[in-house]
């Protein structure tokens, strides 16, 4: 074990943000130290704290310029690009023997909200291996969950750390968490803390009591506007193929490949694939309380129906494109479009599995049947360009 | 905001509730309530089969089919015939 000077953490290089391209669901062997982390640096580290079990490392509970722009990053990019954190305890404030724990995930978004929030109060923090992914859905997928606890609590020595047995799980962490199990495996009791870290403070001085408001998950406008960057990449990602198929659909001629028909006549194809990306995953998710219909397949439906048919009325397509054309279209482009939102159930804070799986099938042979009657009015249509019918 | 109505796979047993109260801490969205020291379903549709409330009762008084309601998720385990499970090495789906 090798101690880096303290106070002096290298700016230029950390060896625990990595930008990893895979997920990281194979977890890396770490090897550990006594306190867990205690020979780590990085930018977000200000100090050690001396205790029985050795140097624990103190954050900075104020976030730097780097610690936003990569909160920035992460919210742009596709979740595979991870920030972790090196799991183990760190210190906000000044901690001692009686201060409270509070338990998170090592994803850096996470774990900065965490310790941001905890500015001005002197507490541990417990990080958890969840290969770099949220509270939440760390704890649906088990990664934050029982097991993960009480081996991180053995082997950061917390009994020896603090002199109480309690820990602060975030109730998002509750689908991973079987508190009777963790009480007898590690002697610790889990208390479960508020849903959103920025009622940490309260419910402390609170004497550790949430009121039922910091209980509940909201997802109102703001929560659902900021997921729709990562939903739109993950699909423009794909976009190509769709790209690929429109240029040489519509280029194709008896003569071969005309590229100046693809750009003339497919252009109206590729904006309304466009159009009805933007309904599904960005236009419902941001209207979606407003939009009729519990379904979210139903919901995108209706959201492609209106917006591409706006569009196209508006444009003239109804009146100047072939029929053959504008009936393919209008099949295709609303259930593009529902299935997009169907995928927002992904990010969204209150479907379930089982809605999820019956509206999947009741959509399916919808999406199926659709495509194929798309597909056929699209060759209808080649046929009367080329004066076949 | 309301999911589809009556799908919840959620279950109480009322008989074997020790009122203790932890299953309506961990309830993300509050459907769940005691009455006489008993637990109660309190709005059904609202609950998102998260799993909380079961994991965390040790008297077995609650069940419910927990799993995730991604449709990515359920997408990826019908193409390979296993359970639901959003695997982030795939490319798609936000819901981990
Ligand atoms: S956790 Fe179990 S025992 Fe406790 S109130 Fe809920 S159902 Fe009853
Ligand atoms: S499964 Fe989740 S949402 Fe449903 S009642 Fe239990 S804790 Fe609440």
């Amino acid at each position: 074990m090798k101690f880096e000077p303290i106070n002096t953490p290298d700016k230029r290089f950390s060896p625990i943000i990595n930008s990893k391209q895979d997920c990281g669901c194979s977890v890396p062997e770490k090897a550990d130290s006594i306190s867990g982390a205690a020979s780590i640096q990085a930018p977000y580290i200000s100090g050690y704290i001396k205790t029985a079990t050795g140097d624990i490392p103190q954050v900075y509970t104020v976030l730097s310029r780097r610690d936003k722009w990569e909160t920035v990053k992460a919210r742009m990019s596709s979740f595979r690009m991870s920030f972790t954190v090196e799991p183990g305890i760190y210190a906000a404030g000044n901690p001692d023997e009686n201060s409270d724990v509070i338990v998170t995930a090592n994803y850096k978004m996470s774990f900065d909200t965490v310790r941001r929030e905890l500015n001005g109060m002197n507490v541990w923090i417990l990080v958890l291996d969840t290969n770099g992914i949220n509270v939440w859905c760390a704890a649906g997928k088990g990664t934050f969950g029982t097991d993960e606890l009480v081996r991180r609590i053995s082997r950061t020595n917390l009994s020896k750390i603090v002199s109480h047995k309690n820990v602060i799980v975030p109730q998002l962490g509750a689908p991973g968490i079987d508190s009777g199990e963790v009480r007898r495996k590690s002697g610790f009791r889990v208390v479960y803390g508020p849903v959103r870290a920025k009622d940490l403070p309260l419910f402390i001085r609170n004497g550790y009591k949430c009121d039922a408001e910091m209980r509940r998950v909201r997802f109102g406008i703001a929560d659902r506007l900021i997921l729709t960057p990562i939903e739109l990449r993950q699909i423009f990602a794909k976009f190509h193929y769709f790209a690929l198929f429109v240029l040489i659909f519509f280029g194709l001629t008896t003569e071969g490949i005309i590229f100046r028909d693809s750009i003339m006549k497919g252009y109206f194809f590729l904006a309304g694939g466009i159009l009805s990306i933007f309904a599904g995953a960005f236009f419902t998710p941001v209207f979606l309380p407003y939009i009729p219909f519990r379904a979210f397949t139903m919901k995108g439906w209706i959201a492609g129906l209106v917006l591409s048919g706006g569009a196209f009325y508006i444009s003239g397509v109804f009146e100047s494109y072939n029929i053959f054309l504008v009936i393919s279209a209008m099949i295709l482009f609303p259930l593009l479009s529902s299935y997009m939102a169907f995928q927002f159930t992904g990010a969204s804070t209150y479907t379930s599995l089982s809605g999820v799986k019956r509206e999947l099938k009741i959509a399916l042979p919808f999406y199926i049947s659709g495509l194929i009657l798309s597909f056929i009015f699209l060759i209808l249509y080649k046929a009367s360009d080329w004066g076949m019918i | 905001m309301i999911y589809l109505k009556d799908i919840t796979t959620l279950q109480v047993f009322p008989e074997k509730c020790t009122g203790c109260g932890r299953c309506i801490e961990v309830c993300p969205h509050a459907v769940l309530k005691l009455e006489d020291r008993k637990v109660l379903i309190a709005d059904k549709d609202r609950c998102m089969e998260c799993g909380a409330c079961e994991k965390n009762c040790d008297f077995g008084a609650v069940s419910v089919n927990a799993g995730v309601g991604c449709a990515a998720a359920v997408i990826n385990g019908i193409i390979r015939g296993t359970e639901p499970n959003c695997d982030c090495s795939g490319s798609s789906g936000s819901c981990c």
